[in-house]
């Protein structure tokens, strides 16, 4: 027994010191000369002070600024401290009725708008802090949007393509609007 | 499915098996000893912890090093938990872990299951993620790797009483293979936007003030409820986001490549900073099945017959393109009780459509299925979106792969020695078929390796059958499903197939976090690992003594297309004698409820 607890002992630890000090402490320090911005967060800063990540959505209910998925986070939507999703199951009535609602929420905003709402736009997201929306929900909420700011429609649509990113490399992934970007932008028009 | 998630699955196929043979045989030269610039590095650490590096063992030895090895790391950390509250490195002071959860952590990352009944952002300091949950998921690959290293020796030796040197395997394991990956793949992840720092958490001003319910709680912290047992709450508004921080690119790096899957954060890969993009997503994939897929071309090269590794690859890759094809399938026909309330699930250019509760946008449909599909087949859990939102189908098949017993490509070292269990367990049935004595590789296979490959494979279905009825008869048990229902029965069988199998996702409505569920599912952590591991290591000792037999007329080969249907028959047949009553009380009642709109 001994002749096996000694390396056991000294090996566990050794392995230890080297994966869970040497290693993460060399990563980072790589990646904060490498990447310091994407190693930080992805924070994007206004006058110096950080007003969001480009990774972390936000939640949005003003009808002039475009809506993020819902997020089932707890208490508030998109707590960046308590990532989850609803786990809700497909056939729970819990489901449903929580659709339900956001569908009315979302037609009440815009009486005129008669299109079926793309799915992303009333499902909660895996994370609950999902920054993006298909560009189907983005299109769904301009005339919205258009309205609420007294802009032509075509420039809100002109400024969703800008933000619009197709699948990567034509392979990977979903097309996306990034929200609280788009939303930024759009602020920022006023100026 | 749509045309783009055949060419995803494509993609995926052909960067996985061209990156198979060059690693693999890296791997095999690697733990063999044949890196010879690297070997004074090693020597120096086997002096340091005075290990004698030629000295091989027989396989009780080496299963006892293995299981010292890993009740160590139990006790690390369980202690590194419960103690985190006086520890450095925990900027947001989170508290001691309490017992029963720490326990039931410590056992589920010692066993590479990394099922997670916390939310690690709001519960684990960062050194308790690098040095406690980061270490095991070096080591606990590490374990895989070396145990299927010892039954490769065992089928490839012949003759001899020694099966290798634990301590040797689980260094090589370490230092060589999983290491220099974990490095290049966290650099990647870290340039891509997963974060890497020790600073605590963010607090950013949004946009929009968000107006929210609050929980009304109690002096000591609870929420309180009403006569009828509704939470109190109270109007509250914000306009802070705070932001979660730590070293993550690193600890996501080897949770893939270690088919871990244990997330720093509650929402694992579906959340932004630990897989921010569509290509983080798919280098995630891949880094699942990298050392699985490569193991098998070791497994040829070791066996001294290439075509017999490609044979067991090509087994795996099979299944895996069913399954794969059925979940995007499934997953794509979105929720008909959604379309009934006019939602537009439908595919095009503009959105991906189809059942998006609980995905990411970035990933859509087709890479959230595939994701699911792949973490399920390897032992790694690891989830970018949730399970327990899936359709009936689309939730059956990670459900089903697991059920396999994570043989179609596996957990790192896991899959390919569960797969070769039951490559034996074909080749016996093949001999029974034809009335000869059934034989492997050049190894007479006899009544002591067919008794061990028996309780391999028996062991996880009597602790998922068993451990599902005691949970679903207690009390304690009911209390923590979520969704009513059939579902409810799928949360329970799906949390004890993934421990008891060491994968570590869930249908995670389920409140796990409770003592019975912290208990049950450690115990069936535990003995689903070593439950196995120690008698796959003593069939790895009796092959490894027995004389080699020379290829004769009336032998199989075994790796050919027939030896190949007769495994992936043997795998499902297994798979489907032992679990379809329990799964038609689960999914197959959800599917026919939510399609015939009971």
């Amino acid at each position: 027994m001994k002749t096996l607890l000694r390396p056991a002992i000294s090996l566990f630890v050794l392995l230890s010191a080297l994966t869970g000090i040497a290693y993460p402490l060399a990563v980072t320090g790589i990646a904060h000369l490498a990447f310091p911005d994407q190693a930080a967060g992805s924070l994007i800063l206004q006058d110096g002070k950080p007003v969001g990540s480009r990774l972390i959505g936000q939640n949005f209910s003003d009808p002039a600024h475009f809506w993020g998925r819902p997020s089932a986070t707890a208490p508030q939507p998109y707590n960046a401290g308590a990532s989850s999703g609803s786990n809700l199951g497909p056939l729970n009535p819990a489901l449903t009725d929580a659709v339900k609602a956001r569908i009315a929420t979302l037609r009440a905003a815009d009486p005129a708008n008669h299109a079926p709402i793309p799915a992303d736009l009333v499902t909660a997201s895996a994370s609950g802090l999902d920054p993006h929306i298909s560009p189907a929900a983005a299109t769904w909420q301009a005339s919205r949007v258009a309205r609420a700011r007294g802009l032509p429609e075509a420039e809100v649509t002109k400024l969703i393509d800008a933000h619009t990113a197709g699948r990567q490399w034509g392979v990977f992934g979903a097309p996306r609007v990034n929200v609280l970007e788009l939303n930024l932008a759009l602020d920022a028009l006023k100026h | 499915m749509t045309s783009h998630a055949w060419l995803l699955l494509g993609t995926f196929l052909a960067i996985l098996l061209l990156t198979a043979k060059p690693l693999g045989i890296y791997i095999a030269n690697a733990m063999e000893g044949r890196l010879r610039a690297v070997r004074p590095l090693e020597n120096l650490v086997y002096r340091l912890c005075g290990i004698r590096a030629d000295e091989e063992t027989g396989w009780l030895r080496y299963a006892l090093a293995l299981l010292i090895f890993n009740a160590l790391g139990v006790v690390a950390v369980y202690g590194l938990q419960r103690l985190q509250a006086v520890l450095p490195l925990n900027p947001q002071q989170m508290a001691a872990v309490a017992p029963d959860s720490a326990f039931n952590t410590a056992v589920s990352f010692v066993t590479n299951t990394n099922w997670q009944g916390y939310g690690g952002e709001s519960t684990m300091g960062y050194l308790v993620q690098m040095l406690g949950l980061g270490v095991q998921n070096f080591l606990s690959a590490a374990t895989g790797i070396a145990v299927v290293f010892a039954l490769i020796r065992g089928i490839a030796r012949h003759s001899t009483a020694t099966v290798g040197n634990a301590w040797v395997d689980l260094t090589r394991a370490t230092i060589w293979v999983l290491l220099p990956l974990s490095v290049l793949m966290a650099l990647f992840l870290a340039g891509q936007g997963v974060i890497q720092n020790f600073s605590p958490y963010q607090d950013v001003t949004t946009v929009e003030t968000t107006h929210y319910d609050a929980p009304r709680l109690d002096a000591s912290g609870q929420p309180l409820k009403d006569a009828k047992g509704n939470a109190l709450t109270d109007p509250a508004e914000t306009r802070v986001q705070t932001l979660p921080m730590g070293p993550v690119a690193s600890q996501e790096a080897i949770k893939m490549l270690g088919t871990n899957g244990g997330g720093f954060f509650n929402a694992n890969s579906g959340h932004p900073y630990e897989n921010p993009t569509p290509l983080t997503d798919f280098v995630q994939m891949l880094a699942i099945f990298l050392i699985p897929a490569a193991l098998c071309v070791s497994f040829g090269r070791l066996v001294g017959d290439s075509r017999q590794g490609w044979a067991v690859l090509a087994a795996m890759t099979l299944m895996f393109v069913l399954a794969a094809w059925a979940a995007m399938n499934f997953e794509q026909q979105g929720n008909p009780q959604l379309a009934a309330l006019g939602v537009d699930q439908s595919a095009s250019a503009q959105q991906a459509g189809g059942n998006m509760e609980g995905k990411e946008t970035r990933f859509g449909i087709a890479d959230s299925a595939l994701f699911a599909t792949i973490t399920t087949a390897a032992s790694c859990g690891a989830v970018n979106a949730m399970h327990d939102s899936f359709t009936p189908l689309g939730g059956l098949v990670p459900l089903v792969n697991m059920q396999l017993g994570e043989v179609v490509f596996g957990g790192v070292g896991t899959g390919l020695y569960g797969m070769l269990v039951f490559a034996i367990l074909a080749v016996f049935i093949a001999g029974l078929m034809i009335g000869r004595t059934p034989e492997y590789l050049g190894k007479k296979i006899e009544a002591y390796e067919m008794k061990m490959s028996s309780i391999a494979i028996l062991v996880t279905p009597l602790l998922v059958l068993l451990g599902t009825a005691l949970a679903v008869m207690a009390e304690a048990g009911r209390a923590g499903i979520a969704n009513p229902g059939a579902h409810g029965f799928s949360e329970i069988l799906y949390a004890l197939t993934s421990a008891a199998n060491n994968n570590g996702s869930a249908f995670a409505g389920l409140s796990a976090n409770t003592p019975i569920y912290n208990v049950l599912l450690a115990v069936a952590m535990w003995f689903g690992r070593f439950g196995v591991i120690v008698p796959v290591l003593a069939m790895a000792g009796s092959l490894a003594a027995k004389k080699r037999i020379p290829t004769g007329a009336g032998t199989m080969p075994t790796h050919g297309p027939l030896f190949v249907t007769l495994l992936i028959g043997t795998v499902l047949l297994v798979g489907l004698l032992n679990y379809v009553p329990a799964l038609a009380l689960g999914p197959v009642v959800e599917h026919l409820m939510l399609w015939l709109g009971a």
